[in-house]
């Protein structure tokens, strides 16, 4: 490993260890500090004021599943985006269609998006 | 011992603690987020091996996208039929791929032959240049093999 390497991820290491000890001084300190008596109220799980479903494992509606793979495709999109955004910043070694080839790869992607719309999916009925 | 192996060895035992939390766990919710810890951990792996591209897509697409997939799948289901995996008949198969899997893996490293170039630097700059003029139809290709998935989605997961 390169030693400019192993400085830019010892960030990523100190940002790692202070993550996993502020959570941990966290739940130290409420278990120290919070009072012990227990009630009914308290021992039901909050759900955000509305009361709680019998499950906590409900059968959820197929329309989430088709924004989850929306969300997957255009997130292997995203990825591409950054090793594009690195070259497209050298236009001296790069040829000038790069611009157009990353639009040419998210217009293919934005058919999908046209797909989906025009079939009604992204409507929440 | 360097900094190199004691990091390794770290992200190793969360690799092997991730994966085997996994298969030992009977709540196939819990298995989910076991996997997280192991997707996560190899990109660290793959950040050892100076491979930054691939510990982005580690973690974006697997730890992100692919984990989240999983559980919506996974709640989809009905609690009262999957509450618990019932993996009972299938272990002596799973036993046998596991063990010519094995194979698979470990025969590599006896061969002597591990050859190949190492890496001295981070290539994601040197991989945005392959990826768009060398590599450029399979990379468009890709958009193409995302939009099939995404249509492939939509047909199956219609109301009607």
């Amino acid at each position: 490993m390169t030693e400019d390497l192993a400085l830019k991820y010892s960030a990523v290491i100190l940002v790692t260890f202070i993550g996993i000890l502020a959570i941990g001084m966290m739940l130290v300190a409420n278990f120290l500090l919070a009072p012990k008596k227990k009630t009914l109220e308290k021992a039901l799980p909050f759900e955000c004021g509305i009361p709680a479903s019998p499950f906590s494992w409900s059968q959820i509606h197929m329309r989430y599943y088709i924004f989850a793979i929306l969300f997957l495709i255009f997130d292997v999109e995203a990825v591409f985006l950054l090793p594009w955004i690195l070259v497209f910043m050298e236009p001296i070694t790069m040829s000038p269609w790069v611009f157009y080839e990353m639009v040419f790869f998210i217009a293919i992607l934005l058919f999908g998006i046209v797909y989906s719309w025009k079939k009604g999916m992204l409507k929440w009925k | 011992m360097s900094g190199e192996v004691i990091v390794f060895t770290i992200i190793s035992a969360m690799v092997l603690f991730g994966a085997l939390g996994v298969v030992s766990t009977k709540n196939v919710g819990h298995a989910t987020l076991y996997l997280l810890i192991t997707l996560g951990s190899v990109a660290g792996i793959f950040i050892l091996l100076l491979a930054e591209f691939l510990a982005l897509v580690q973690i974006l697409i697997y730890g992100g996208a692919i984990t989240i997939v999983l559980l919506f799948a996974l709640m989809l289901t009905r609690v009262d039929e999957f509450s618990s995996i019932k993996d009972a008949v299938q272990r002596p198969v799973a036993i046998v791929v596991s063990v010519l899997l094995l194979g698979v893996i470990i025969t590599p490293f006896l061969q002597e032959t591990l050859g190949g170039q190492s890496l001295t630097e981070s290539n994601l700059r040197t991989l945005g240049h392959e990826l768009f003029t060398k590599w450029l139809i399979p990379f468009e290709v890709a958009s193409l093999v995302l939009l099939v998935a995404l249509i492939g989605a939509i047909v199956v997961g219609r109301d009607d």
